[in-house]
């Protein structure tokens, strides 16, 4: 009779105690977002795709296009150009195919002037392979416009300084040569590296 | 009290119909949406926005839905008590609606047996429920329309001997009369146990979640109505919303001291404590998971009966010696 009793009682305050729990759950504030009206603030270790730091001094990215980045990235998907102003060499081009990315950082940890850093981008759908290609440069431009501060330009290769005439044409053509050159050593640690570049152009050319 | 109960006129009748029409309309769309947003807050969600204010008028996009759907009726099922059913379910709640006193004078007919009215009506849930399930020749809504039985035959007895120890307290089985007997005192603070039981049984015989065992969606699909569509669908829908605003109607005349309350008219209060109760069991089932089938039946047949019996037998000894 006192267990049935006492049976009783400790169900009814289980209960009551459950009823406690989701009526303080009834009073806090809703955690849902209402997409498109509101957005999250990532926090700041998510790490969405790569940009270039903005240096508040300088107004401008650091990135000096030593292509360590595109050398070091497994999946061989940062698309790097760069060309000589004056003595400096600047990227002219900056576009990473994030679909192929594996998310590993080593871009953002290799790079010598910390120009990279993860963005807080989430908002990653697409609705062709085409949409995972972000030129990063042009996001670079975009966020100095919305700061407004001088948008850098993509630079032109300048005959200066040296005076070379053939500075022109070095980008387009002595780059590739230099690539090849460069590959042989790296094709120590990576053997499928020399075919990689080459697919996803394709590929995207088909999408 | 009382003042339209002897002769209640032709118009009286209709207009009483007509409102009691409308209020089970309004009624159950304000509740379905209820119990959405109830659900949602105690999730922390925001439930239906999008429709109106807050999706205020969610539930009648939802309606207007449900009404523009074909009434598919499956080959082998039992014609003519499968399209009877969603009418048998649907009629006794609208006659329990006559002798609900929502205020002092709003009562369409102040009849003398009105709470037997109300319960032997409410019986005939039951049996919409057994012709559904059984027309339905679906296993499914069989076994839901089975142990829909079982539990209600389970859960009225205490349900009526919970309300019968108030009854002895009153000496009456007129509503009006329940709700003047509490001028001084809610009943509440009387019967707390009755009240409590009553809570339990009301949200039973409704078939609501933890006793939603009839439609267990995990187990039965949705049990009795699983081949029920378009708008058999949704009087069903109606007819278990309808019932929850006559349970805790019930509750509010016979604990709470029906219409009475300072400063505001009577339909206000009452309608305040009658959706208090309903956001109660509402609470209840975002609270309480489902009980297993022994459970529900151990629970009445082994706890609220034999406490609403000794509530009943106390009450009455203490009736006796005051």
């Amino acid at each position: 009779m006192t267990s049935y009793v006492k049976e009783i009682l400790t169900g009814f305050y289980s209960l009551l105690a459950g009823m406690g729990v989701t009526i303080r759950y009834f009073v806090k504030p809703i955690v849902t977002v209402q997409y498109p009206r509101e957005k999250l603030q990532m926090s700041p270790a998510y790490r969405g795709h790569t940009e270039f730091v903005l240096d508040p001094e300088t107004q401008t990215h650091r990135c000096i296009a030593c292509e360590l980045c595109s050398r070091t990235c497994p999946s061989q998907l940062i698309h790097l150009e760069g060309v000589k102003v004056g003595k400096k060499k600047l990227p002219s081009k900056y576009v990473i195919e994030y679909h192929l990315c594996s998310l590993c950082g080593l871009c953002v940890e290799v790079c010598p002037t910390q120009a990279l850093q993860f963005s807080k981008e989430y908002r990653l759908a697409g609705y062709s392979r085409q949409d995972a290609v972000i030129d990063v440069f042009a996001r670079m431009q975009a966020q100095q416009r919305r700061l407004g501060w001088p948008v850098t330009p993509i630079p032109e290769p300048q005959p200066e300084a040296e005076g070379e005439a053939e500075a022109k044409p070095k980008p387009a053509k002595a780059k590739p040569a230099a690539k090849k050159a460069e590959k042989p050593a790296e094709a120590e640690a990576a053997p499928a590296a020399p075919e990689t570049p080459a697919t996803p152009a394709e590929e995207e050319e088909k999408s | 009290m009382a003042t339209a109960a002897q002769s209640v006129s032709i118009f009286g009748m209709i207009a009483g119909l007509i409102g009691v029409m409308a209020l089970v309309a309004v009624n159950a769309l304000f509740l379905i949406w209820m119990e959405r947003k109830v659900s949602a807050h105690m999730q922390l969600r925001p439930g239906p926005m999008e429709v109106g204010w807050h999706g205020a008028i969610q539930t009648i996009a939802d309606a207007l839905k449900l009404l523009g759907k074909e009434l598919i009726t499956p080959r082998d099922v039992d014609k003519p008590v499968y399209l009877a059913a969603p009418i048998v379910i649907f009629l006794p709640v609208l006659v329990s609606f006559l002798v609900i006193p929502f205020s002092q004078n709003l009562i369409i007919r102040d009849m003398n047996v009105g709470v037997l009215l109300i319960l032997s009506f409410a019986a005939l849930t039951v049996l919409a429920i057994l012709m559904a399930g059984w027309a339905s020749n679906n296993k499914y809504a069989v076994f839901g329309a089975i142990r829909s039985v079982a539990q209600n035959v389970a859960y009225e007895i205490p349900l009526l001997i919970t309300l019968m120890s108030v009854i002895l307290m009153v000496g009456s089985f007129r509503l009006t009369d329940i709700v003047a007997a509490q001028s001084r005192i809610w009943f509440v603070f009387l019967q707390p146990i009755a009240f409590i039981l009553y809570i339990i049984c009301a949200t039973a015989e409704t078939n609501r979640a933890p006793f939603d065992l009839p439609e267990a969606e995990s187990e039965l699909v949705a049990g009795f109505h699983t081949e029920y569509s378009g708008m058999r669908f949704a009087l069903f829908f109606l007819a278990e919303y309808t019932n929850m605003f006559i349970v805790a109607a019930l509750a509010t005349i016979f604990f709470l001291g029906g219409w009475r309350g300072p400063f505001l008219p009577g339909i206000v209060w009452f309608l305040i404590k009658v959706y208090a109760i309903i956001f109660l069991i509402m609470w209840f089932r975002w609270t309480f998971p489902r009980v297993r089938f022994d459970q529900l039946i151990t629970l009445s047949w082994k706890i609220l009966i034999p406490l609403a019996l000794a509530n009943l037998i106390v009450t009455a000894f203490v009736l006796k010696l005051v």
